[in-house]
């Protein structure tokens, strides 16, 4: 259990510095950053100017020593536009987010966990059929496109929903709608991809050779051993949430980090795109070490150090 | 023992069997199977479009005329090209979408085999060396895991400039990880077969190793996958489009259209929602076809096509 | 003797969509007494192992069943659910070739041994407990009182195959049917499975369907063989007679194919066989 936790921390430092070195390098892949941190009216007096108060006529090393001091210190530079430190704009935005990600991640888990597991049980045959073209369906809508159809027939012609907005629990139900669309077919597949091996693994066999019924074979044998493929996807969602939020933000001005991204974008304040990708880096460093310890919790074999198996 | 066989029969191997098999079983199976095969013929029909017609309706879907403009659809009053309304501008939607199909497909389909092509054969040297090679080729796909690929793509194009170019460099990079994870697992199973040792004894350099006997093993689960994440990948270039950070007029895309018609949702709905049915359809197309293609090429999946009998017995 | 076991022209077919299948097994007649031992002996692809699953009602579409399974007088061809539930386990017991795959990886040992119990035989939680250390003594595990926690992993491939078969005695089974149990294991740990299965039909008149490929471990388990090919049964009789002036060109191919084998045999049943504690793990991962 140690073991495999210490080697989880290890590879996902690796990958907090990876995260760093890329923050680094997107600001650098045109030379120097000026024109990213300027407005595109400065004057090359003003360009000079922030080069040397900015340590930019450095050499690359030095500048990126400096940068990783300043990443150690968290320091990321102030916003431009909001006129504060980045890091503080981008983590501000994340509790919006998070609370909209989970309620849809939550949703898509209990809708796919459902729906995978009676395709499986109905392998091949009506219910997995109309189940399998519905999550197809589902799974080619563009968000952004579901968004807008969605605001048109609900809040422009019925009039049942809000535009935009997040003050109110009806103005949630869209942007959940639209975050959960990536997420709630694949789980789906997943789920009942995982069933079906479940279910027709040895001991699930076997199990049913001992004169089991139906739902103690699936509740009791088979869920427990799905659920390892079911939650390490889940959890690769994680990262993906963040690009449906960052359509929600657009279509529905609905505040986090989607729309702290694309205001920096469009305002031009490169720190704060820098600080939202290393915030966003660290957060999804963080649900994978979560997604680690249920892994282990679940199965004996990660736990106990019989490595993890397929 | 009333049925056993004469003794010659039994001195040879059971007879050969006649049924299909490989690529013929699929054609078999394609040929009974509409779904799969109305979505082939969307798709083949899709292609001939993007490479037929645009030289011949370039200049008339990008014609504007603003007496036109927010025309509704599904009328022949302006001609058959108005038949699905016009834009903003009073462009014909239905040539926009013919001209937004060729982009669309264009961008997809590049990016998707610059990414099997690059994640194969970095797989391929990450499975079969092993050591340094592969744990930097895999702290590195780790790390592009770690930053959600719209994210990547909104920082990287925003410092690049928008183009078609950059916009299938971003989309494929993003999607190597997936073709370096599948191959360098098929090669790490291969590395030990027996006709990769006899390889070796023989002599052959890794190299030529990894590149006649292991590469046409993996090339058909890279194509699985490829198929799988071309509707995926449409997904995203059109996503891009519609932030207004993919294509850049006056190449025009479907994503772009959507989001041409934004401003106008309540009063012409034609122009956000027809483009989007177009990506809609597509999608669903790729993604039933290789969902089908995966069953077709796997025996344990065979059970998928066949007929059930009526009345016949439960599962237990 | 009491027939137990009664099957007529046993036909197990896989359906394709690319035409008539080949069926796997083709009209096999059987029958086996109350007690008795029986060889199903096969190469592979023979319908063998088929063959048993049909027995068990565990050949799932595709595949289709028809012919005439009996057992104890109970009908079990299309038979429903229920009546197949109520045989399984209590009436035919099953072990499998793959003991590491045949059980719950994320259960330990114990709680898959007293879940069938208290499902199955209706006992308390406490009862079904001491009942699973005693079990697992029963099948040669030492120490069972602390392996009944331990996890299927944890066990050696030998022991592991004795706890599937502590799982399959534990329900007092009048039939096991054992699906080549001892082909992943090493010929010393094979030699001390085959002796607990003979000990345990010997102590409780279980009769026992044995499917096998090995003529040596055949001779060792059975009174009576059945020789399967492509299918069909093409020998049966006592396994004396069978070997001794095999009367079908199959049979003669099968013998002839494994010279030594009978001296290997000899080796086997005289020396003790080595208990097989202490012997690795055979996965690691």
């Amino acid at each position: 259990m140690w073991t495999f936790l210490r080697r989880r921390l290890l590879t996902s430092g690796i990958s907090l510095v990876g995260v760093v070195v890329v923050v680094f390098f997107l600001a650098r892949i045109t030379g120097s950053p000026a024109s990213l941190y300027l407005p595109e009216s400065a004057t090359q007096e003003q360009i000079d100017q922030f080069n040397r108060l900015n340590g930019l006529d450095d050499p690359v090393l030095v500048q990126f020593w400096n940068f990783l001091v300043g990443a150690v210190r968290l320091d990321f530079g102030d916003s431009i536009w909001q006129r504060r430190p980045a890091l503080e704009v981008a983590l501000s935005a994340m509790p919006p987010t998070l609370s909209l990600a989970g309620i849809a991640l939550a949703l898509s888990i209990v809708i796919a966990l459902v729906a995978g597991s009676v395709a499986a049980l109905f392998r091949f045959r009506g219910p997995d059929r109309v189940i399998s073209v519905t999550t197809l369906t589902i799974s080619s809508i563009p968000d952004f496109w579901f968004a807008l159809v969605g605001i048109l027939v609900l809040a422009v012609n019925l009039r049942v929903l809000p535009t935009s907005g997040y003050a109110t629990p009806e103005a949630w139900i869209l942007p959940t709608a639209t975050l959960m669309l990536a997420p709630v077919g694949v789980l789906t597949q997943v789920v009942r991809g995982a069933m079906i091996d479940a279910l027709g693994a040895g001991f699930v066999q076997n199990a049913r050779a001992r004169g089991y019924g139906r739902v103690r074979l699936v509740a009791r044998h088979a869920l427990r051993n799905a659920a390892l493929p079911i939650v390490s996807v889940a959890g690769d969602r994680a990262a993906g949430m963040v690009n449906g939020s960052i359509i929600v933000g657009s279509v529905f001005a609905f505040p986090g980090i989607g729309t702290v991204i694309l205001g920096a974008v469009l305002n031009r304040d490169f720190s704060v795109i820098q600080a939202s990708v290393f915030v966003v880096g660290v957060g999804v460093i963080l649900v994978n070490i979560v997604v680690d310890a249920v892994y282990a919790l679940i199965d004996p074999r990660v736990r106990l150090g019989a490595g993890r198996s397929s | 023992m009333s049925s056993v066989p004469a003794a010659s029969e039994l001195e040879v191997v059971p007879a050969a069997d006649p049924r299909p098999t490989g690529g013929r079983l699929t054609v078999h199976r394609l040929l009974r199977s509409p779904s799969a095969l109305l979505s082939a013929s969307w798709l083949a029909f899709l292609v001939v479009v993007a490479v037929a017609l645009p030289p011949f309706v370039e200049t008339a879907a990008n014609r504007q005329d603003l007496s036109l403009r927010l025309l509704p659809p599904f009328s022949l009053d302006e001609g058959f090209a108005f038949v699905l309304g016009a834009d903003s501008l009073g462009r014909p939607e239905l040539l926009q979408l013919v001209m937004g199909t060729r982009s669309s497909l264009l961008v997809a389909v590049t990016a998707v085999a610059a990414a099997a092509v690059v994640g194969m054969a970095l797989g391929l040297v990450s499975g079969y060396f092993g050591g340094w090679v592969d744990e930097i080729l895999m702290r590195i796909a780790d790390v592009m895991h770690t930053i959600p690929s719209l994210l990547l793509a909104l920082a990287v194009l925003y410092v690049l400039q928008p183009s078609v170019g950059n916009l299938v460099i971003v989309l494929a990079v993003t999607r190597v990880p997936v073709y370096l994870r599948t191959a360098r697992a098929e090669a790490l199973a291969l590395r030990e077969r027996v006709f990769v040792e006899s390889s070796r004894a023989v002599g052959a350099r890794d190299w030529r190793i990894i590149r006649t006997d292991l590469a046409p093993l993996v090339v058909p689960t890279i194509r699985t996958v490829a198929m799988l994440e071309l509707a995926s990948v449409l997904l995203a270039a059109a996503g891009l489009s519609f932030l207004g950070i993919g294509l850049q007029r006056p190449d025009v895309d479907w994503g772009m259209m959507v989001a041409d018609g934004r401003a106008y949702l309540a009063s012409a709905w034609w122009v956000t929602v027809l483009p989007g049915v177009a990506i809609v359809l597509t999608a669903l197309a790729a993604n039933l076809l290789s969902n089908w293609l995966r069953a077709a090429e796997d025996p344990a999946q065979a059970a998928r096509f066949v007929r059930r009998p009526r009345g016949g017995r439960r599962a237990a | 003797m009491t027939t137990l076991l009664e099957v007529e022209d046993l036909r197990v077919e896989f359906l394709t969509d690319a035409g008539p299948a080949r069926p796997a097994v083709n009209g096999v007649d059987l029958r086996l007494g109350a007690g008795e031992t029986l060889a199903l002996l096969g190469e592979s692809g023979s319908g063998k192992s088929v063959t048993s699953r049909a027995l068990m009602g565990l050949v799932d579409f595709p595949g289709v069943v028809r012919g005439s399974i009996r057992f104890d007088g109970t009908e079990l061809v299309d038979a429903p659910d229920r009546t197949l539930r109520r045989v399984r386990g209590t009436g035919i017991g099953m072990v499998f070739q793959d003991s590491l795959d045949s059980l719950n990886p994320v259960y330990t040992v114990g709680a898959q041994l007293t879940e069938a119990l208290q499902v199955r035989m209706g006992m308390t939680r406490a009862d079904a407990r001491s009942r699973s250390v005693e079990l697992l003594e029963a099948v040669g595990i030492v120490d069972a009182e602390q392996r009944v926690d331990a996890y299927p992993h944890q066990f050696s491939g030998g022991m592991r195959q004795r706890v599937c078969i502590a799982m399959a005695v534990a329900l007092r089974p009048r039939l096991l049917i054992a699906d080549e149990p001892t082909t992943a294991l090493d010929v010393t740990v094979q030699a001390g499975i085959l002796r607990l299965l003979r000990g345990l039909t010997e102590d409780t008149g279980m009769a026992m369907v044995f499917v096998t490929h090995d003529l040596a471990v055949a001779k060792q388990v059975a009174e009576r063989v059945m020789v399967m090919f492509d299918g069909r049964a093409v020998e049966e009789g006592s396994i004396g007679n069978v070997f001794a002036a095999p009367s079908h060109p199959y049979t003669r191919r099968l013998l002839s194919a494994h010279p030594g084998r009978a001296r290997h045999w000899r080796d086997l049943t005289k020396g003790e066989a080595r208990d097989d504690d202490g012997e690795e793990t055979h996965r690691a991962g």
